[in-house]
């Protein structure tokens, strides 16, 4: 006989642990049964670089406290994969044989690295991604100070390995087939200040160019030039997991789609996460935000749902907070329209505004009282009700509508 | 849950709370060795408006999207209702501060985490010290739910 839970999430990072809490804001007793691929209980994956340079250990990489789990009452698998769904006996198969049948099902199974087919790259013999707990410890096995690195991809994932590693090791290399670095959240001017930052403290990089072939230690360059290596480490982007989804027969597209309450086109079956698409409020697009806030929110809003609450996701947006040796890095939001910048040594600000409303932003080492632009974007605050002269400048409430500063100041909120 | 609320018309301007905030928190005991002479990072921040004047600091949000934004889990809401930092596991990304509708969360001085304030909790003053030191009583240490 198959096992049975109320609900049953397959994924056990943020998404996950956010939708057992949205669950068990309705719901106290219901059982969860939590499927998770990884040994281990969710960490955020972010910190995995940070565990790398030394910034946090083991022990303090778990998301949630010890006892998470076991307070919320949910059976947690580790170890295991879900193959299947079988949306009409509203079951799920899993690789140890097994199987657990479920009144609501979330899919929270995240993204996996895109590999393009390299040439040669079977020769590589230290290859490693940099997404999971055993990625960060397989590669730091290998790390050693006489080694040489290339990374091949200068988006989020590759520059954090780089910032966790460089210490580590004698040098590392940086390709990307993008003109600049960290192309999704960077414009010109911001990646320049980034890319000085990090070849200061010793990076190299191979912009304009990728890698055509490899061949052992050598990696030979679209450009001609050669670069030698011990370990690769590929970060060149990320695939939804939606196979779950599309086989069982649910809407899909590059993602899982999901409206705004977290349900897909399958009947009692929810997906939340890097696999699940949102509405994203600055582009006007359906898309993939993957990143850790826009993960917790979703979760929790399907967990809502699933527990028979009512939630919608209504403002998402991509915001993003990195850090690189010291230089902190603030984005936010689609840039698009007029765009205000400030440039002032290392520091750089540029706001994007469009239509009366903030679009995105771009703050280098500008952290103070930032989350008052995120605001901006996220309510879709009309700029004309605002001070937008001083806010440009300098982020406060004293630019905001005083209704607004009362209404928010003289109660909880 | 008991909060911070200022009542706007009744705030001076004076900043005291800044210096309040930052000696309850300095965790030195001496006033002056605290603060003399030395760049303050309160959790209290006081804004001008032209004749209006108003401390702003966290607000404990009952949907605090710190916490919810946080990718080390170092920021929860207590069952007490107050949002607190974990030191200990913050790597200082600053998301929190990002994300922060208040502008309440701050890097904290050595850059690697973030600060707020806890309701004087976390330190030696044991109820918020900007509360018990505003000269005009415009910082007020209470309940309401729907506001006044």
């Amino acid at each position: 006989m198959r096992e049975r839970a109320k609900y049953v999430i397959i994924g056990n990072s943020i998404a996950a642990v956010a939708a057992i809490e949205g669950i068990r804001s309705k719901d106290k007793d219901g059982a969860i049964t939590v499927i998770g691929e990884e040994r281990y209980p969710a960490y955020g994956r972010p910190l995995i670089s940070y565990y790398l340079l030394g910034a946090t250990d083991r022990a303090h990489m778990n998301y949630r406290p010890a006892d998470f789990y076991e307070k919320n009452g949910v059976a947690l698998k580790t170890g295991v994969r879900a193959e299947k769904i079988d949306p009409a006996k509203k079951t799920v198969s899993l690789s140890d044989g097994g199987g657990v049948a479920y009144e609501k099902l979330l899919i929270a199974t995240g993204s996996r690295p895109f590999e393009p087919p390299m040439e040669g790259i079977a020769s590589v013999k230290e290859r490693f991604r940099f997404m999971t707990m055993d990625d960060a410890l397989a590669l730091e096995k290998a790390l050693s100070p006489e080694k040489r690195v290339l990374i091949v991809g200068a988006g989020l994932i590759g520059l954090k390995c780089l910032e966790g590693i460089l210490h580590r090791v004698k040098s590392v290399a940086v390709v990307d087939l993008a003109g600049r670095i960290l192309p999704s959240i960077l414009d010109e001017t911001g990646a320049g200040i980034v890319q000085r930052r990090l070849e200061e403290k010793g990076a190299e990089f191979y912009l304009s160019d990728s890698v055509t072939r490899f061949n052992g230690n050598t990696a030979h360059l679209k450009s001609g030039r050669e670069i030698e290596f011990n370990i690769l480490v590929t970060a060149v982007g990320v695939r939804p997991n939606i196979e779950l989804v599309k086989e069982a027969g649910g809407k899909v597209a590059r993602w899982i789609c999901a409206d705004e309450c977290g349900r897909t086109s399958v009947p009692d079956v929810y997906a939340a996460g890097d696999c699940a698409e949102s509405f994203d409020i600055a582009s006007g697009t359906e898309r993939v935000l993957a990143l850790l806030p826009n993960a917790n929110f979703q979760g929790r809003c399907a967990g809502i749902n699933m527990a028979g609450g009512r939630a919608e996701l209504k403002n998402a947006v991509a915001f993003n907070a990195i850090g690189f040796f010291g230089t902190h890095v603030f984005t936010a939001g689609a840039y698009d329209g007029e765009c205000y910048t400030e440039r002032s040594g290392n520091t750089y600000k540029a706001l994007f505004f469009k239509d009366d409303r903030l679009k995105g932003f771009i703050l280098i080492d500008l952290p103070e009282r930032a989350g008052i632009y995120t605001m901006l974007l996220r309510e879709s605050i009309p700029l004309s009700s605002v001070n937008f002269g001083e806010l440009k400048h300098s982020p406060g409430w004293n630019a905001l509508p005083s209704e607004m500063r009362r209404a928010r100041f003289s109660r909880e909120v | 849950m008991k909060r911070i609320y200022v009542n706007e018309q009744w705030c001076l301007g004076c900043h005291l709370c800044e210096y309040e905030c930052a000696y309850a928190n300095s965790g030195i005991a001496d006033m002056v060795r605290a603060l003399k002479g030395k760049k303050i990072y309160p959790r209290v921040h006081v804004e001008d408006c032209g004749e209006i004047h108003f401390a702003v600091n966290c607000r404990h949000c009952n949907e605090a999207v710190c916490a919810e934004s946080c990718i080390s889990g170092a920021l929860s809401k207590g069952e007490d209702g107050i949002v607190r930092i974990d030191g200990n596991k913050c790597v200082g990304c600053l998301t929190c501060v990002l994300v922060c509708p208040y502008g309440a969360v701050m890097p904290s001085p050595d850059g690697h985490a973030a600060m707020k304030c806890a309701l004087c909790t976390d330190n030696f003053a044991g109820e918020p010290n900007c509360v018990k030191h505003c000269p005009n009583g415009a910082i007020v240490y209470e309940t309401r739910a729907n506001g006044l």
